[in-house]
């Protein structure tokens, strides 16, 4: 039975403290009218809002991939003013941090890596890295930014984006046009029947790789049309013409003279396109809320329809009427109350992922994660190439999320789930527990020397403060909160003992980090 | 805790993998949360006598001179041989090594050396997945390697309930190529870290020095007693995942199979002939793994490059070589487990016959793909044999060439594992174990020499 007071807030039961708010659910635009309407009608109720102190911590992870400051946090959660989230969103989303975060997203999509399969030269990694950076930083827009990749044509040490190309491991046109279905149309063709993948293979079928005098180099360029003179050629190249289709069935003429790569591109990026706006649409949602509206989002077909059309629809709308602003559309959504909603589900058993009707807890991405213990240690980790190019120097105190190349890691990265960048395919990071991460994050020598040599730990212990105020600021420099009141009691009866010295603050630390609200966005 | 993966977050894995898996009961420790791929019982052995159980892989990263170990060519003079031009026989008629490996020499009857190896390629990272895939490189595809496949076939999807997980490397992790290609990070092989030739064998997170039985229970009870969040998800099948791959860590740490590394439990003399350096002591190390079962260990060998100074490098490197593998080989054969378990030494090409006297690299050798060797033993494979021949100096295979996917089908073979299986894509895209001729891989043949 549900009291007068959750009824009006629209939720089922108390907020679970200190991870939940008994704010009003009432919906703060188009996406929660679309997503609590289809609740509502389902019966189904959503979580109550998530507390300011999981906000704050959870959208610093989605929007920039790093843990706030503790003082971020504590000036968060003092902060009086209604709109702070607002507010915070807007922060987050002009940092650099934001762009050095989605450029690892572009990259593992577009296979930015130096190594096997890949094989582009480090420079050429450096350049097609800092491209994609600077597009997100810039707010390209995102239409233009796909055409620039589909469509460039030139060195690829000095025409970044023409890297698409050179970095796909087969130069097959079927291939080539496997990829970009995939890229930018969330589709697989070899689901497709044969010749509707075929006809799509025709528009890269005239790409040419020009090797250079320099190691690697590359010219991507539009080869030149069949000579006319030579009739069977000129057959050949007239049969292949008429060949070509756009996936949606739509036949075209090529002529001669035009790049094949330009009629594909105009006909993807139209706001008329049925699977372009789709595609971008719902992985950005996937990509904030942990699921897509149609899942897998790099696996649309008729038969793997979306959980919720209408509000896939309006998000595609949003972003065809404001020109493909990729920001706005993140705004839009960490602003919305369903993006907000507590993780732990109003009901048992839980509600389908698929309806939204909580945040779905994920556990942090490799390079997040090791950038936090980096971060809540005051440590640094070394990153080098095996290729031993003066463009692959890492300095030390660079971090994961800034890292370039996909060939550059470490047995962490490894570990933690960093895909290959080999496919293109949205599951090749692997973001599932397993033992080998624990036993890393429980027992490393690593993480037990980051632990050890901390100075900023030390620094916490040697500054004239109580042990409480300790606690505190550990707390909020791991799971951006302070201590709950029985924590407190737990952490009391731990340092009673004979246990002196560093060891209750390191155990802490220690047990903090391989706690599941640290070790996963919730 | 009720956890059904297949209405759960496809974070985790959706459901359309889910059911394409299967779910297991029992989850194999490193083989990621209960799920299985379809291969138990669908890949019954092609060769059911089949001996082979294991393989020990010793990668030589980097390219060992084929001149100066297995393949020597005294006669072809100084510009070929440098100092290293006094090759000695061994316990085999016939049978001729390099100098630097006295005590290989006395057990050529349990090895076979292929000098027909080739493949063409010089580059490390193409040359290294050709090498362990067996595969082109180029293709739309990254195959796994034989490492991920023999413990895709031998591990727990096919009953193997070892706590160790079934692919281990010794010490550190290759790179430069996935190993687990299409198959995905979850058939990683477990890298050990740490070094055996160290008073204790820290094993990554199995091992912690400093840190007392009773100060683990400590801090994890402590762990337990924060979880605020874990307690308010309970039923979470996401955490619940985590909490179980926590369970299993601590089985390693705080349990018995964790003492499976600890190098102390073996005789000092032994520990001694095997070499008191990483690579000796983590042959014994793979010895200890083979014993209790695991189907693949890689001993990572470092150190082969040698563009530079190649016969001060071959003076340092192939005493271990020779100390670590012929113990390795001797100890098996003395333990029965020979018979049982497939040695397989070699890296991803030989180096340039040629030597490269002028500055700056002072006696080098560079990559040379077109012809080079490896040394198998064990499992079936019969020793005191040769299989295939170099020219005067060593440059090309002049005949009975073996590709590397010659190789690795032979092991396949010898350790059971269906030759025209299929492999679980992601995608479902149909993929067999090795390479079919439309796939345009060039073969030698099946090793009929030697098996």
């Amino acid at each position: 039975m549900l009291t007068a007071s959750l009824t009006e807030r629209g939720a089922a039961r108390e907020p679970v403290p200190p991870f939940e708010s008994n704010a009003s659910l009432a919906p703060q635009g188009k996406i929660d009218d679309l997503v609590f309407g289809r609740l509502k009608r389902l019966g189904i109720p959503p979580a109550p809002l998530c507390s300011d102190a999981v906000f704050v911590r959870r959208v610093y992870l989605d929007a920039i991939g790093t843990l706030p400051t503790a003082q971020e946090a504590k000036d968060f959660l003092a902060d009086r003013d209604p709109k702070k989230r607002g507010k915070l969103i807007d922060r987050l989303l002009e940092r650099t941090e934001f762009a050095d975060y989605w450029a690892v997203k572009w990259s593992d999509l577009l296979r930015v890596k130096s190594e096997y399969p890949i094989n582009l030269w480090p420079n050429a990694v450096q350049g097609y890295h800092r491209w994609i950076r600077t597009c997100i930083k810039q707010n390209v827009p995102y239409d233009r930014f796909v055409r620039e990749l589909l469509t460039a044509s030139g060195s690829n040490f000095n025409v970044p984006q023409v890297n698409f190309y050179r970095a796909l491991q087969s130069r097959e046109p079927a291939a080539v046009a496997q990829a970009v279905a995939l890229n930018f149309m969330g589709v697989r063709p070899d689901t497709w029947p044969k010749e509707r993948w075929d006809a799509m293979a025709v528009f890269f079928s005239r790409i040419e790789y020009k090797a250079t005098e320099q190691w690697k180099e590359e010219i991507v360029q539009l080869a030149p049309a069949k000579d006319a003179a030579k009739p069977a050629e000129k057959s050949a190249a007239e049969a292949e013409i008429a060949n070509a289709q756009f996936p949606d069935g739509t036949p075209t003429r090529l002529l001669p003279d035009q790049d094949p790569r330009e009629i594909f591109a105009n006909w993807l990026i139209s706001p008329k396109n049925p699977y372009f706006t789709r595609n971008i649409a719902n992985r950005v949602w996937s990509w904030l809320l942990g699921r897509g509206i149609i899942h897998e989002p790099d696996d649309i077909r008729t038969d793997n329809p979306p959980s919720n059309p209408e509000l896939l629809a309006y998000l595609e709308r949003e972003l065809v009427n404001n020109h493909y602003d990729l920001k706005r559309l993140f705004r839009l959504i960490l602003n919305s109350k369903t993006y907000q909603l507590s993780s732990i589900p109003a009901t048992d058993p839980s509600p389908k992922d698929a309806e939204f009707a909580h945040y779905l807890p994920r556990r942090l991405d490799a390079e997040v994660l090791i950038d936090a213990l980096c971060r809540i240690t005051g440590t640094t980790e070394q990153y080098s190439s095996p290729i031993p190019e003066p463009f692959t120097f890492i300095p030390e105190n660079r971090r994961s999320i800034e890292l370039a190349d996909g060939s550059i890691g470490s047995t962490f990265l490894e570990t933690f789930g960093r895909p290959s960048r080999d496919t293109g395919l949205e599951s090749e990071r692997n973001n599932r527990p397993s033992a080998a991460q624990s036993l890393h994050l429980l027992n490393s020598s690593h993480i037990r020397r980051k632990l050890e040599q901390s100075d900023k730990l030390r620094e916490l212990l040697q500054a004239k403060k109580k042990p409480r105020e300790i606690v505190e600021e550990l707390y909020l420099t791991i799971l951006s909160r302070p201590p709950t009141a029985d924590e407190l009691l737990v952490l009391r009866d731990y340092s009673q003992p004979v246990r002196g010295g560093r060891r209750p603050l390191l155990d802490v630390t220690w047990a903090l980090m391989n706690s599941a609200e640290f070790l996963y966005r919730h | 805790m009720n956890v059904n993966p297949t209405t759960k977050s496809g974070i985790f894995f959706s459901r359309r993998e889910a059911l394409r898996h299967g779910i297991a009961g029992a989850a194999g420790l490193f083989l990621a949360h209960g799920l299985s791929s379809p291969l138990l019982g669908a890949a019954p052995p092609a060769n059911v006598k089949a001996k082979a159980k294991s393989v020990i892989q010793i990668w030589m990263w980097g390219g060992p001179s084929h001149l100066d170990t297995f393949d020597p060519k005294p006669a072809a003079g100084n510009d070929y041989c440098g100092p290293l031009n006094k090759p000695i026989a061994t316990n085999v008629d016939g049978i001729v090594i390099g100098e630097l490996l006295p005590l290989l020499a006395k057990q050529a009857d349990k090895y076979a050396i292929i000098r027909g190896m080739t493949h063409g390629i010089n580059a490390h990272e193409t040359a290294a997945y050709m090498v362990q895939t067996g595969r082109k490189p180029g293709e739309r595809e990254v195959y796994p390697s034989a490492g991920t496949i023999v413990s895709l076939f031998r591990g727990y999807d096919a009953g193997y309930q070892g706590l160790i997980p079934p692919y281990i490397v010794l010490t550190e992790p290759q790179g430069r190529f996935s190993e687990a290609g299409f198959l995905g990070s979850r058939y990683k092989p477990f890298a050990t870290g740490g070094d055996p030739a160290q008073a204790r064998f820290a094993v990554e997170g199995v091992v912690a020095q400093g840190v007392s039985d009773e100060q683990q229970r400590d801090r994890r009870e402590l762990l337990h007693k924060l979880d605020t969040f874990g307690r308010a998800m309970r039923g979470n099948a996401a955490l619940a995942a985590l909490a179980k791959s926590e369970e299993q860590a601590y089985d390693l740490i705080l349990g018995d199979a964790g003492k499976l590394f600890d190098l102390a439990q073996e005789k000092d003399d032994l520990r001694e002939r095997y070499g008191r350096n990483t690579f000796g002591q983590s042959c014994l190390m793979a010895r200890r793994l083979v014993e209790k079962g695991v189907p693949y260990v890689t001993i990572n060998f470092k150190g082969w490059d040698t563009h530079k100074q190649n016969f001060q490098a071959m003076r340092q490197k192939l005493p271990q070589l020779d100390k670590g593998l012929a113990t390795l080989l001797a100890d098996l054969s003395d333990r029965g487990l020979l018979e049982s378990t497939i040695v397989w030494c070699g890296g991803e090409f030989g180096r340039t016959p040629k030597v490269q006297w002028e500055a700056p690299w002072n006696g080098g050798r560079n990559h040379w793909g077109q012809a080079f060797s490896a040394l198998v033993a064990g499992g079936g494979f019969k020793g005191g044999r040769v299989v295939g021949e170099t020219d005067a100096k060593g440059e090309q295979v002049k005949n009975r060439p073996v590709y590397p996917s010659d190789l690795i089908a032979g092991m396949y073979e010898l350790i059971g594992i269906d030759l025209n299986a299929k492999l679980p894509h992601p995608q479902g895209l149909p993929v067999q174990v090795t390479p079919t001729s439309a796939d345009g891989v060039k073969s030698g043949g099946r090793l009929i020499e030697i098996m």
